[in-house]
């Protein structure tokens, strides 16, 4: 999947990237085990064709999407983000995909729109994970509207110039580059859109640890750890010094007018 | 079976047996074969030999009881020192990977998260137990001191499980927690046992 340079600002970072074993050999995608080898290990078992995205509730155009569809409805560009975990380590990763909004403007979110909530793929028969009660499945996350239409909010399809290998959320995901990854939901079946704010997978498991913002934040310290560093996979191995976490994962330029005037520890 | 336990080679391959875990993560840390994060690969590595080597050290005495096999106790203590040796490089990996041994950040790690704390309790310990392991400090302190010391291998044993039940607690994912603690609880179970049977003995003697 080739993806042209993005003209997004702030999408392209010039870090090298992680390499490519690494980001498709370290994965948290609890469906498939909670190891971090297991979804490389179990994810092939997922079909990614046939497969439908619905786009539902408050919008004028609500409507379902063929896969294919979705694929062409917008240019592809290549974006390379920071991905930057809540367990505190991070990588570098070239995603190929276009901007959530494309996809928002052409349902028209009515007014009364003031979230987005993404549903993924919870099929027992395919999923070992999905049998366990580790979370309440499907796995759902969600974003504030005017999140979800930020340009660096990226539908994603493929990375490192391929389409999603399974275990990083075939066939289509979102990625949310100044968020925790957990954030960034993987495999979408549905995103529907509502005025109050969606319950989120990893809230529900544990609200006063994962806030429904998530934003990566270096002065906000989980309730057990800290935030302020993380360690950059496959950089340097055993010896490497962790480095310090950037605000918003370092994408503040960007994105740090969305948060105006709120108090970032109390919406963490 | 006993003259096995009893052959002069029965002990060196002990030590090998337990230096096995250690060999194998020094040799695939070297290769660079611990996956995309090797310290964390070693350090979780570590404590779950610390745990299973604590395991071991407490079924030699139900073990040795049950199958009427004495030879069993001359490898006790020899366990009991590899779960310390084990449990102190999981200790220093921690302190110099995770932790770059920044000692003023390892110090607001401890208080900041309590499975750190509640590891380093039992290290604490285990440290104490390591320290008085050899014949003449049963001397020093008197053999009834010192089984009264050497009994905390059970909060030991709890204070890993639950330094093991926190560390998970974020991700919900308690399976091998479970496990340990099952086997834990077994053995500690097994003595109870004993100890209230030996009890009932001298009451119905004494009567």
């Amino acid at each position: 999947l080739e993806g042209m340079r993005s003209a997004v600002a702030g999408a392209v970072t010039m870090e090298k990237p992680t390499e490519y074993k690494d980001a498709t050999g370290y994965n948290n995608f609890y469906e498939f085990g909670t190891d971090k080898a297991d979804p490389a290990r179990n994810a092939h078992t997922l079909k990614t064709r046939p497969w439908t995205v619905e786009v539902e509730g408050l919008v004028h155009k609500p409507r379902r999407f063929d896969i294919d569809e979705l694929l062409k409805l917008s240019p592809q560009e290549e974006r390379i983000y920071r991905l930057r975990c809540v367990e505190g380590w991070s990588m570098v990763i070239p995603w190929v995909g276009y901007s959530l909004a494309e996809l928002i403007r052409r349902v028209q979110p009515q007014g009364s729109a003031k979230y987005v909530e993404f549903v993924t793929l919870a099929d027992k028969a395919v999923m070992p994970g999905v049998g366990s009660r580790i979370l309440d499945w499907p796995y759902t996350e969600g974003l504030r509207l005017d999140e979800a239409m930020h340009p660096l909010t990226l539908l994603a399809f493929g990375m490192y110039g391929e389409l999603l290998p399974n275990q990083n959320g075939a066939p289509v995901r979102i990625v949310v580059p100044w968020k925790y990854g957990f954030k960034s939901a993987k495999s979408i079946v549905k995103i529907r859109f509502t005025e109050k704010e969606p319950a989120t997978a990893w809230n529900k498991a544990a609200r006063n640890e994962y806030g429904f913002y998530s934003n990566v934040n270096p002065d906000v310290d989980h309730p057990r750890w800290s935030q302020a560093t993380e360690r950059r996979i496959g950089e340097d191995g055993l010896f490497a010094k962790k480095r310090k976490t950037l605000l918003f994962n370092g994408y503040e330029a960007q994105v740090g007018q969305l948060y105006a005037g709120m108090d970032l520890r109390k919406n963490y | 079976m006993a003259r096995v336990l009893l052959h002069p080679a029965a002990k060196p391959l002990l030590h090998v047996l337990c230096l096995l875990p250690l060999a194998w993560l020094v040799y695939a840390a070297a290769l660079d074969r611990l996956g995309a994060n090797p310290a964390e690969a070693l350090i979780r590595s570590l404590g779950d030999w610390t745990l299973r080597l604590l395991c071991l050290t407490l079924a030699v005495t139900p073990l040795r009881l049950a199958l009427g096999l004495p030879a069993l106790a001359r490898f006790r203590r020899m366990l009991g020192v590899y779960t310390f040796g084990y449990a102190a490089l999981h200790l220093l990996c921690y302190a110099g990977f995770d932790m770059g041994l920044d000692w003023g950040e390892i110090a607001r790690d401890v208080v900041k998260r309590p499975f750190i704390l509640v590891g380093m309790c039992g290290f604490v310990l285990l440290l104490l137990l390591a320290a008085t392991s050899f014949n003449r400090a049963i001397r020093w302190l008197g053999a009834r001191r010192w089984q009264q010391l050497h009994r905390s291998v059970y909060l030991i044993a709890g204070l890993a499980i639950l330094h093991f039940f926190w560390m998970r607690a974020g991700k919900n994912d308690f399976a091998e927690v479970a496990l340990y603690a099952a086997i834990l609880a077994a053995l500690l179970l097994a003595r109870l046992l004993r100890y209230l049977r030996g009890r009932f003995k001298v009451r119905s003697l004494s009567l």
